[in-house]
């Protein structure tokens, strides 16, 4: 049965029969909740019980079962199989039609309003749930309630990088032929038609949106056109002082990387270097610069 | 006399997680969510959490401190938007929207520290 059918078949059986709260509305109660929340209003230590306490009355409590025609109860089940697991309530709107008074013994009746679905929300794939509640003493209704759940499926953890502490590249379709060419120990420089360029880019330098790129293969010979000596801030998986190098290619573009097993000291513009390439792991090669001997 | 646009005087929370398990406890809401921080990491928090019962009683609490105690609270509707996790801080602020007789419309906001966490209206009936 679908979501909507569950959520259909368990409106249409409208209000629970009531469910007397576990204690009359008592001072013990009263007091632990405005010792909690803060609430120094004298009312409440003279056997008024806070209006916003009217839902505490008839909840389940630690080890509490909901009633076998619980409507939210039926709904959160049918969420759970389909894999909606955690929940967090978004609206409540309580009327008080009167005050309580220590001594009197509530219960609650609770119907489904509404089942929407599925949203994506910040938190994952969810529904919304919304139940109206009706609270009475003996006949008499004293509250009511609309109450909305969102019943949601978090998101997997995201996993753990294969190699930590490495700064990993974001690899779209534009640069995905890059990467594949480190991976094969290839330097590859995007081209459109005669033009090289160089980080590539979804469109060629005229801006013809009919052009499609395709890509050349460098020497892996350049100088150095310019070079910083990183010595600071701290750099995951890298040992500082280190040498990045913006090295301008025998083919005319310019490539950044890091310049290793050079003494920084040793670098200056100009500076001959070919293309060497550092494999992080299965997933990921870097390309760099050595310096040509 | 109250007028529309009055504002009300800010009332501030810091939410330590003894009170986020509290107030969870104090409204009979056993949701690990709000007392056990590494379950509530599992379902996709960064740690416990207020819950909405609280909330209600906080929003009540900011309210009738500005009305007194002769005022009666007639409903409270709220609506949740970003989480307000332990070690966080609320801050309350408040307007009438609204007057007619000696019923006032509140609008209430509680912020923290990733935004608007709790949002809403109190209808009262002031003391007049």
């Amino acid at each position: 049965m679908s979501i909507e059918a569950a959520a259909a078949r368990i409106a249409a059986q409208g209000e629970s029969s009531p469910r007397l709260a576990r204690d009359p509305v008592n001072q013990a109660m009263i007091n632990n909740w405005v010792e909690a929340i803060g609430d120094t209003d004298p009312r409440y230590r003279r056997g008024v019980a806070p209006p916003a306490m009217v839902q505490v009355w008839t909840m389940p409590g630690l080890h509490g079962q909901r009633a076998a025609d619980d409507p939210l109860g039926a709904m959160m089940s049918v969420l759970d199989e389909a894999g909606y697991t955690s929940v967090v309530a978004t609206n409540s709107e309580q009327t008080y039609h009167r005050y309580l008074r220590v001594g009197e013994h509530v219960s609650a009746s609770t119907a489904l309003e509404s089942v929407v679905g599925p949203k994506r929300t910040a938190l994952g794939e969810g529904w919304f749930v919304t139940t109206r509640t009706s609270f009475h003493v003996g006949g008499e209704l004293v509250a009511d309630m609309l109450f909305r759940v969102l019943k949601f499926a978090p998101p997997p953890a995201q996993p753990a990088p294969a190699a930590p502490g490495v700064l990993r590249p974001v690899i779209s379709r534009d640069t995905e032929f890059f990467w594949a060419g480190t991976k094969a120990g290839e330097l590859r420089i995007q081209r459109w038609g005669e033009t090289l360029r160089h980080p590539p880019g979804p469109m060629p330098p005229d801006g013809d949106l009919d052009a499609q790129p395709g890509w050349v293969v460098a020497s892996g010979r350049g100088t150095v056109h310019s070079y910083v000596v990183h010595h600071r801030p701290a750099v995951p998986g890298r040992e500082p002082p280190f040498v990045i190098a913006l090295v301008e290619l025998e083919e005319g573009v310019r490539m950044l990387g890091e310049l290793v097993g050079a003494d920084p000291a040793e670098v200056c513009i100009g500076l001959p270097v070919t293309v060497t390439f550092v494999t992080v792991d299965d997933d990921l090669t870097l390309p760099a610069w050595r310096v040509a001997r | 006399m109250i007028a529309a646009g009055t504002e009300l005087p800010e009332l501030a929370f810091d939410v330590t997680p003894t009170f986020v398990i509290s107030t969870a406890l104090a409204t009979r809401d056993f949701q690990d969510v709000h007392h056990d921080r590494d379950a509530a990491v599992a379902r996709g928090s960064a740690d416990i959490f207020l819950n909405i019962l609280t909330d209600t009683g906080l929003v009540q609490r900011f309210v009738t401190g500005w009305a007194g105690p002769d005022a009666l609270v007639r409903s409270i509707r709220i609506k949740l938007g970003v989480p307000c996790y332990a070690g966080d801080r609320l801050v309350f602020t408040g307007r009438v929207r609204s007057v007619e007789g000696r019923v006032a419309v509140v609008e209430v906001t509680g912020t923290g520290k990733l935004g608007a966490h709790v949002s809403g209206t109190v209808t009262v009936e002031l003391d007049s």
